[in-house]
Parts: C-alpha cells; sequence; structure tokens
C-alpha cells in the first residue's frame, strides 16, 4: 500500500532532484519527515518494484548509439526469441506489441560499429530479420510523468 | 561530444544514485572523484542538457498505468517538427520521436501514451489527433502486451559488456 510519502517521492521528485551533498536529507527536511524515512520509503518503492531506479535521464545518442528496433516474430516462438534477445546486456526494453511486428525492443550500443555487430548477432540468434529504427530526432522534453495515484 | 570524465560519471550513476545518506561521495568512490566535484558535472550537465531530468524514474505499469500505446503516423517531412513540438507537449505522452521509414514500414512519427487502460489512452488519442490536426495522416496504433525486459540504459564500451 502506498503511503502519502510514497505518492510525494513517486510525483515531486522525478525532476530538480536536490545536487546537494545530503539530498535526502533535503527531501525529508521538504517534507517534514526525517532522513530515515525518506531512505526506508525509497527502499520500498526499489523493492516492490516501483520505480526502476533513481538517476538521469540522458537524451538518446549523446553517449552511445541507440536504436529501436522492431521484428515480426510467430507467436509460438516469441517468449524464446524475446529471451534471447533480452540476454545482451546492450538491451534496455523488450515488449510486445499488438500488431504483426510484436516484438521491439531498444537497443543501445557504444558507436555505430558496435550497433551492427550487436544487430547482426541478433539476427543471426534468433533468425529474424530486424527492423532497424535509430531516432532521427526527439520532440518531447522530458518533465517526468504525473502519476494519479488517489485510486491505489 | 561529453568530456571523457562526465561520460564516466554518468555510466555510473544512471546505474542509480546509491539509496544512503551520501550518495555522491558514493558515486564519487566508484568513478575516483571528489564528492564536489560528481555534483558539479552532475549540475553542469543538466544545465547543458545532456541531463534531461534528474530525479525518480517511476515504472509506471506496476503503479497501475497497465496500457501503453505507440502511436505511429506517416507524416510529411516538413510538418513533422511542428507536429512533434506539438505532441511532445501533451502531457498523457511520455516520448515523441522521428524515426525513418523502412520499406514494410512507412512510418516516421512515434508517440508514446501511457494511461490505466486502453480506453483512457484511446480517448486521449482522440483528443491529441483533434487537437494537432492528425486525422489525415496514416496512423497505427500499438498496444503493449508482455513485457520482457525494461531497465535503465547501459552506456558502456564493447570491452565491459561482452564479460
Amino acid at each position: 500500500m502506498l503511503t502519502t510519502l510514497h505518492k510525494q517521492l513517486l510525483n515531486d521528485y522525478q525532476q530538480n532532484f536536490p545536487l546537494s551533498p545530503r539530498p535526502y536529507q533535503d527531501i525529508a527536511e521538504a517534507l517534514g519527515v526525517t532522513e530515515a524515512d525518506v531512505l526506508s520509503a525509497l527502499t520500498e518503492l526499489n523493492d516492490n518494484n516501483f520505480i526502476s531506479r533513481i538517476g538521469p535521464v540522458i537524451p538518446p545518442n549523446h553517449i552511445g548509439v541507440s536504436a529501436l528496433i522492431a521484428m515480426a516474430v510467430p507467436e509460438q516462438h516469441l517468449q524464446t526469441v524475446a529471451d534471447k534477445i533480452s540476454a545482451h546486456p546492450e538491451v534496455n526494453h523488450n515488449y510486445e506489441r499488438e500488431h504483426r511486428f510484436n516484438l521491439w525492443f531498444v537497443v543501445i550500443a557504444a558507436d555505430a560499429e558496435h550497433l551492427d555487430a550487436l544487430i547482426d548477432a541478433i539476427e543471426q540468434e534468433t533468425s529474424y530479420p530486424a527492423m532497424l529504427l535509430p531516432m532521427l530526432d526527439d520532440f518531447f522534453i522530458d518533465l517526468g510523468f504525473k502519476l494519479d495515484l488517489n485510486n491505489d | 561530444m561529453i568530456e571523457a570524465r562526465d561520460r564516466q560519471l554518468l555510466e555510473h550513476i544512471q546505474l542509480g544514485l546509491p539509496v544512503c545518506s551520501k550518495p555522491y561521495a558514493e558515486i564519487g568512490r566508484l568513478c575516483d572523484m571528489p564528492e564536489t566535484e560528481v555534483i558539479e558535472r552532475l549540475t553542469q550537465l543538466k544545465q547543458q542538457g545532456l541531463i534531461k531530468r534528474m530525479g525518480v524514474i517511476v515504472k509506471h505499469r506496476q503503479l497501475g498505468y497497465r496500457a501503453n500505446a505507440m502511436v505511429v503516423w506517416n507524416v510529411p517531412d516538413n510538418l513533422i517538427k511542428q507536429l512533434g513540438g506539438h505532441i511532445g507537449q501533451f502531457p498523457f505522452v511520455t516520448l515523441c520521436y522521428q524515426r525513418p521509414r523502412q520499406p514494410e514500414w512507412p512510418y516516421n512519427l512515434y508517440c508514446m501514451i501511457h494511461g490505466k487502460d486502453k480506453a483512457t489512452v484511446l480517448k486521449q488519442l482522440e483528443q491529441l489527433v483533434d487537437a494537432c490536426s492528425l486525422s489525415s495522416f496514416d496512423q497505427e496504433i500499438l498496444f503493449s502486451n508482455r513485457c520482457f525486459k525494461q531497465r535503465g540504459a547501459v552506456y558502456k564500451n564493447t570491452a565491459v559488456t561482452h564479460g
């Protein structure tokens, strides 16, 4: 069950996380709780898989080279193919979507050469062609996402 | 392009800021950098836009946002900046990108919508299509189903990741 503190941490600290020596202490002061409360609430959110991490969101292609890749995989092979793809550390998102192209994943490589080699390896391991969709332009100003947590 | 020391710092911190009393000092220990330098560099990277935002990265699905649609359109190249800029401003949109068309895939504009259920997402999409005048362009909606893997990007050299 999410407490008020959990909800505040989820909604109010998606951006402008304090860049100070004791950031959790600063958050605690702002919310009128103790640093220990903040640390344990964040650990709980982490343990319950409600947050993936606290960290920076880096615009794509400033460090490394990334691409979205789509594959059309017969349903009966989808889990096996998806597992092979997920096993690569360069793969960070891997989703099934409702479409003929039913497997969508994002890879991030050190450089273009590494990306090419990775895609070749994935195509060989899975024996399905990879449709490569690198990002050309990013129109989204990421300010976090306002969660409505009232009904939980 | 980005400085080597900044890159080194980002490689460590983007795996997640430790949940402990002095997390930047901890990151500093990992990349052999004083705490003050860690904080200074992160502050600068944010100002330069090399960090879009710094904070809690939530997992939408686990928090009740079970419907996620990737919506794609084929729009004329000369309109894409204007349309993308408009779409990217809607609060329920969580990504908005241009990607190249492919022989089997005529779409060039992408956006992601997160909502509690499909009906909500479709209603939001309708609102978006109206407000941005997108109804005359070819469109497809791809709802997500199983999530096989989700984590932050790992930016590392081949030598390290192939361990």
